[in-house]
């Protein structure tokens, strides 16, 4: 069957051109908008060209401590981050031999997943606060609150993060080719060197994307973090707060700011992940190739 | 002369695992199913401690009573009857919840159809039109991106495009089509929509792109083959193989959908009322019984329609 294109792709082809244009059209309008002159406003036309705003975000609005959501963000994402890639790599190996409540683990991620996040997060508020109430009832009546950044916070995050990092294992390890195991271990390899060095290294492409949801997720989480994260904001928090009081560019530029980390971290594991590819396709095993 | 277990060993070692000196006795010694629980507790903790018992605790608190500033652990159903006040005395005219329980649902069938009709054609052009592993891998990419990024920012992003001053006005006002400006471009039920089906429709391509990449090409050359049209074809091939995934991708949209606050109360202008808005306008009244029992409710609600849909697909088998 030898034929051109069919008038389908074309039609397609522009369906899928403007789903694109859809994605990203708003988003590089708020990029460009956020490089207004100090007298621009919200829309367009540019009233000039300058880095007013950007450069007045630094130096603190006075609306809210913006350095300090900062790091906090980013302090989480990476932690949320890490946890997440351990976690999920050290399941996903325990899903290839069936063991007992497998099944509720993995119901326990969908739910995770698919439950909508306010309950979630009130849940761990709900959970945190009933803590709190029994700390002061019957030791320590000046307890202030084990809600915070790194309890309730990190606990909100990985709600999220996990399900994704163990579907993520479970479509590598549908595609792993077992008898490399085999293999290390009848070479005499103990288990932890069967993975060290043979698994791991096959499997880290896709352990380095587990990261890059781990990060991205936590940095831009907001609607569990929302009453589960304590008193302190992470910067999607305050930049929601900001969208109830939108006068000038500088939410533009906040927007832009952040999501500047999010596409240096997307490019990083990207470029990662591909070099990894790269050097797997040239210096890996050409097993089942035949002969030169 | 080799004994027979030195050839065995060295011919099939698997066989015989205690001749084995190179392995460690300690590693031996673990069984597996340790091992296993080893590895996937630490996750299932986190679940246990951060999902399965924080849900617990929204069902109990969902019976306590409150007062203006606190929780007060004894049974009282007043988180349920506040909710449904006057659902009984108002007949026939619908309460404030099930008022907001019909517009959260008219949002969420608007947001599910048109994801879903977006969602099946993009995926459809992965799948079946772009032929190069590396071009289908690139536009995936690029569908895949935005979801890295914060969703506020996405949010915010209409802003210049649909604000009174915005790009769109503007151009329908300079091309003579309207005289002042729209108004129900932004902070409306439109509004909503456009930001949800934005945000969403990739967790519509995905599980579909999954289904459609599985289907073997030569089904639809045999169904040419027989004379079917592109339109049979589609309807007869494509669609019941691709079934699994626009179940799954239904899941998540609706669930999103149900449960969502931020998106309504951004892209809404905090105007628009919905299951979600109701337990966060709760929450910030510090009425937690009564957010609990409205979480319970929304819980059960989303709980009925996934397993409506479960029915017709099984989930496990799919991932």
């Amino acid at each position: 069957m030898k034929e051109g294109r069919p008038r389908s792709f074309y039609v397609l082809a522009i369906f899928f051109a403007a789903y694109v244009l859809f994605l990203y059209g708003p988003m590089i309008a708020i990029y460009v908008l956020s490089f207004q002159g100090p007298q621009g406003g919200l829309t367009f036309p540019m009233n000039g060209v300058s880095t007013y705003w950007l450069t007045k975000l630094f130096q603190g609005t006075g609306i809210v401590d913006l350095g300090a959501a900062f790091r906090r963000s980013l302090l989480l994402g990476v932690i949320v981050m890490t946890v997440t890639v351990v976690l999920s790599v050290a399941a996903g190996m325990a899903f290839r031999r069936k063991f007992k409540a497998q099944s509720i683990l993995f119901y326990s991620a969908i739910a995770s997943l698919i439950v909508p996040s306010i309950i979630t997060s009130l849940g761990i508020s709900l959970e945190f606060r009933i803590i709190d109430d029994l700390i002061k009832a019957h030791w320590n009546e000046n307890f202030e609150t084990s809600m915070g950044l790194l309890t309730s916070g990190l606990g909100a995050h990985l709600t999220w993060t996990l399900p994704f990092g163990l579907l993520i294992m479970f479509a590598i390890f549908n595609r792993f080719d077992p008898r490399l195991e085999e293999a290390a271990r009848d070479l005499g390899a103990t288990p932890w060197q069967t993975f060290r060095h043979v698994v791991l290294p096959i499997i880290l492409p896709s352990v380095i994307g587990i990261g890059l949801f781990g990060f991205t997720l936590s940095w831009d989480e907001l609607a569990r973090s929302s009453q589960a994260i304590g008193a302190v904001n992470t910067l999607p928090l305050d930049l929601q707060g900001l969208t109830t009081t939108v006068t000038n560019p500088d939410i533009y530029a906040l927007g832009t700011i952040i999501s500047a980390v999010s596409f240096a971290v997307i490019t990083l594991a990207l470029g990662t992940i591909h070099m990894l590819n790269k050097r797997q396709a040239a210096k890996g095993s050409d097993a089942g190739k035949g002969l030169v | 002369m080799d004994t027979s277990e030195d050839i065995l060993q060295r011919t099939s070692p698997d066989l015989v695992r205690g001749s084995d000196k190179a392995r460690p006795a300690k590693a031996a010694r673990l069984s597996p199913s340790f091992v296993s629980w080893l590895q996937a507790g630490p996750m299932m903790l986190v679940f246990l401690a951060f999902f399965l018992i924080p849900l617990v605790f929204v069902v109990i608190v969902s019976f306590w009573d409150y007062n203006e500033y606190q929780l007060l652990p004894a049974f009282s159903g007043r988180g349920y009857t506040d909710t449904f006040e006057g659902c009984i005395a108002q007949l026939p005219d619908l309460c404030t919840i099930a008022k907001t329980y019909l517009k959260t649902l008219k949002l969420c069938f608007l947001v599910w159809a048109i994801t879903l009709f977006i969602g099946f054609w993009v995926a459809y052009f992965l799948a079946f039109h772009v032929k190069s592993k590396t071009w289908q891998m690139g536009l995936s990419l690029l569908c895949t991106i935005p979801f890295w990024t914060s969703n506020v920012i996405r949010m915010i992003a209409w802003i210049p495009l649909l604000g009174r001053n915005g790009l769109v006005n503007s151009g329908l006002m300079k091309t003579g089509l309207i005289n002042q400006p729209v108004e129900w471009l932004l902070f409306s039920e439109f509004s909503v929509v456009l930001a949800l089906v934005h945000l969403f429709t990739f967790f519509m391509v995905v599980p579909i792109f999954n289904s459609m990449i599985r289907i073997d090409k030569s089904l639809i050359e045999a169904a040419y083959d027989a004379g079917a049209t592109g339109f049979q074809t589609l309807v007869n091939v494509v669609i019941p193989l691709a079934k699994p995934g626009i179940v799954i991708g239904s899941i998540f949209v609706i669930t999103i959908v149900m449960g969502d606050f931020i998106t309504i109360g951004v892209m809404g202008g905090q105007q628009i009322a919905a299951a979600g808005k109701i337990i966060e306008t709760r929450v910030n009244a510090l009425q937690f019984p009564a957010a609990a029992a409205n979480a319970v409710i929304l819980l059960v609600i989303t709980f009925l329609i996934i397993t409506m849909m479960s029915r017709i697909v099984d989930i496990k088998k799919e991932l």
